[in-house]
């Protein structure tokens, strides 16, 4: 009975220990508040007071064989940094294992038992030696953890050299903002703001998702928390396509090439097929376990990528309308694209993968592997481009651990070329009329960046969401690209106009005063 | 035939060590190109359970890494390892800015367990390294939640043994090393069915 006690005794402890990890005492705030009010003088005679009492009562008992180097830097800290403070002494519960005591302490008295009652010594004795080492090792762990004497700390005496002088830690553009990197002025003009801003209110901020399209019919389809809108570009009507119930929404939305078809991927794991001259729902094809947050089209073929991690091909036409699945990442694929000639599909997924798999072979109905498979990502995929003047050329960028746009060959799988970004890239397209692609970035600028490509020579920064670029989309005519931030706002961008030479040469500044002055209204 | 096909799968002490000392090679380079630790330039790719792995080219650091994990592969393999430090200091003041904690515990593995020296597991491999590829991708993933290293750095190993280790030559014994006002994440964990690992990481909080 007296094990039980100590068994809620133990607990009660552990329960108070959840306590105090979480917001600080109220003895500490009064203490903090106290030592911010008071004047310079008051603070240094409560700090002595503090570290007297730190390094008489707790050093001992925490770490008496600690080092005489740790104990210097000790004290020489200041002691608002540290937690504690007073006169009163907190053990440390979190560094004290009480789980491990006790089963220790339970473990000696049953393995006594166990050798008094065993008939056979012999087997006792065995069961004794298998168990001591794993027994020595957890004594001295406990040991360890309340006096470091109990084991010993080795390190190797030649050290490992310092990073050089020079270096500074390449991941200090994710964290410190900067005003954009000045740009090389390529031979055109760019309009660095957005023609035109239009509200998205309730956007999904989720890297996962693919939530806009612009069709060939020249509609915006774009879902905004449970309903899917879709916005006429030539008009500016705005017409309700679809709601989904209560909990429920839309994780990625395709148009078919022709551009009359929408295919909404949903939370639930089915593809819907909305006509939306009609206004109507079409079918819906089930396949998935989880929600789908990615789709290709491929004339009547819309692929359709999942949380489950499974790509499925859906034949629209029929009835048996699961095709082939394929199983090529373990994690949520966030980014599917047809090639330009509709040979290859590519894949991205949360698993740092891009897969490339081949039409030939994956339309036929069995799940075979992907043609390649590229691992040099060190983050998740969403973003992924076809070159449109080079079909074996894809492009893919990595997250914010990654940052880098790639290219790649498809037909001999390799690595083309690498370029660090320096920002989360969520989305990437390749310009129809120029030799240059766009990416979309997040924290810290959250801009629009416009590549020279193959040179990868950055021409402009297009800045102006102030939360990341999740999704890009390109207008019909190949002159706009329209982008949709967190911060819940789709922003026009024409900045691939196909002619600029000739609209510098007419009315070159009037009309760019012109493009300033309606950005200034809003 | 009956004992070749047991022996088919079989995974003795010395191979997990093995299996272990291989994780924490790649685990190692992997935090120092992922935290920025040494100029990017120094890094290679390479190909490790199936994933993308940068490691450093630096002579120094291989030596370095080749001299202790060597030495850690002979005491795993005698169960003599509680914990490996991997420990982050700034080069100048040396204090401790982060210490990546890879315990190591004990398993009875499933085969004969008569001979303590002789304990075997029949874990396959291939799901030992699907484990390891995980921990793996979340150690890259961390990149997102600690704090930068904004500081010339350098790292140190530190293995926590036994009390009746001996020490090698060339080897020191040291503190246990405080990170103030720390933080600690637990990754995922993962066994060879004779060690289990456990990766932890403890950071240093910004105020």
């Amino acid at each position: 009975m007296s094990q039980f006690n100590f068994v809620s005794d133990l607990q009660n402890a552990l329960i108070m220990d959840g306590e105090t990890r979480g917001p600080p005492p109220r003895w500490k705030k009064k203490l903090e508040a106290s030592l911010n009010g008071s004047a310079s003088t008051t603070r240094s005679v409560l700090s002595v007071s503090y570290n007297t009492s730190f390094s008489g009562v707790q050093a001992p008992a925490k770490t008496p064989g600690k080092s005489s180097e740790g104990k210097a830097k000790k004290s020489t800290t200041t002691p608002t940094k540290t937690p504690g403070g007073g006169d009163r002494f907190i053990p440390n519960r979190a560094a004290t294992n009480f789980e491990l005591a006790h089963f220790l302490v339970n473990k000696e008295s049953d393995e006594e038992n166990e050798k008094a009652t065993s008939s056979n010594s012999n087997e006792s004795n065995v069961q004794a030696s298998a168990h001591k080492g794993e027994r020595q090792k957890l004594i001295s762990e406990v040991a360890q953890i309340g006096d470091s004497k109990g084991g010993r700390i080795l390190c190797y005496q030649n050290k490992a050299p310092a990073a050089p002088e020079t270096h500074t830690n390449p991941l200090k553009v994710v964290y410190s903002i900067k005003t954009p990197i000045s740009t090389k002025s390529g031979s055109r003009y760019i309009p660095t703001t957005s023609e035109r801003i239009l509200d998205a209110p309730d956007f999904i901020n989720d890297y996962y998702l693919n939530l806009m399209d612009w069709s060939a019919d020249n509609i915006v389809a774009v879902a905004l928390g449970s309903c899917v809108y879709l916005w006429n570009a030539q008009s500016g009507n705005i017409e309700q396509l679809a709601e989904f119930e209560e909990g429920d929404y839309a994780g990625s939305l395709s148009w078919i090439q022709e551009g009359q078809i929408l295919a909404i991927g949903n939370s639930t794991g089915a593809v819907e097929l909305w006509d939306c001259a009609k206004v109507k729902r079409l079918r819906v094809m089930d396949g998935h376990s989880a929600r789908v947050g990615s789709l290709a089209w491929n004339s009547f073929l819309v692929s359709s990528g999942s949380r489950d991690g499974t790509i499925v091909h859906h034949d629209v036409r029929s009835r048996e309308h699961k095709l082939s699945s394929l199983a090529g990442h373990t994690q949520e694929v966030c980014g599917l694209k047809w090639s330009t000639d509709f040979k290859y599909l590519a894949s991205g997924g949360n698993d740092n993968l891009v897969n490339v798999w081949s039409a030939a072979s994956s339309g036929v109905g069995t799940a075979s592997d992907p043609l390649h498979k590229f691992s040099d990502h060190q983050a998740a995929v969403r973003a992924l481009a076809w070159c449109p003047w080079q079909p074996s050329t894809l492009a893919s960028g990595g997250g914010t651990a990654d940052r880098c746009i790639k290219f790649w060959n498809v037909n001999n799988g390799t690595l083309m070329k690498s370029v660090d970004s320096k920002s989360q890239v969520c989305s990437l397209l390749f310009s129809r009329h120029y030799r240059e692609l766009i990416s979309a970035h997040g924290f810290a600028n959250n801009q629009l960046t416009i590549w020279k490509y193959p040179t990868m020579v950055k021409q402009a920064d297009l800045t102006g969401h102030t939360s990341r670029v999740l999704q890009m989309a390109m207008s019909p005519d190949g002159s706009t690209v329209i982008s949709a931030g967190a911060d819940e706002t789709l922003r026009l961008w024409n900045c691939f106009a196909p002619d600029p030479l000739a609209a510098k040469k007419s009315v070159s500044n009037s009309k760019v005063k012109q493009s300033v002055f309606r950005q200034s209204i809003r | 035939m009956s004992t070749a096909q047991a022996t088919k799968n079989c995974i003795t002490l010395k191979g997990s060590a093995q299996i272990i000392v291989e994780y924490l090679k790649y685990g190692i380079n992997s935090i120092l190109f992922q935290r920025g630790i040494y100029p990017a330039e120094d890094f290679d790719n390479t190909q490790q359970y199936g994933l993308t792995i940068l490691m450093s080219k630096d002579p120094k650091i291989q030596t370095f890494l080749q001299n202790v994990l060597s030495q850690t592969e002979e005491w795993l393999s005698k169960n003599m390892i509680n914990k490996i430090s991997m420990v982050i200091t700034n080069a100048h003041t040396k204090e401790v800015l982060e210490c990546w904690d890879f315990k190591m515990q004990a398993e009875m593995g499933d085969g004969d367990t008569s001979d303590p020296t002789k304990l075997t597991a029949t874990k396959e491999l291939s799901r030992i390294q699907n484990e390891i590829r995980d921990v793996m991708r979340q150690i890259s993933a961390t990149v997102s939640y600690l704090p930068l290293l904004d500081c010339i750095c350098t790292f140190d190993v530190m293995i926590h043994t036994l009390q009746n280790t001996e020490l090698p030559a060339k080897w020191d014994e040291t503190g246990a090393i405080i990170i103030q006002n720390s933080q600690a994440v637990q990754l995922r964990s993962f066994s060879t069915g004779l060690h289990k690992v456990d990766t932890v990481v403890n950071y240093k909080m910004t105020s």
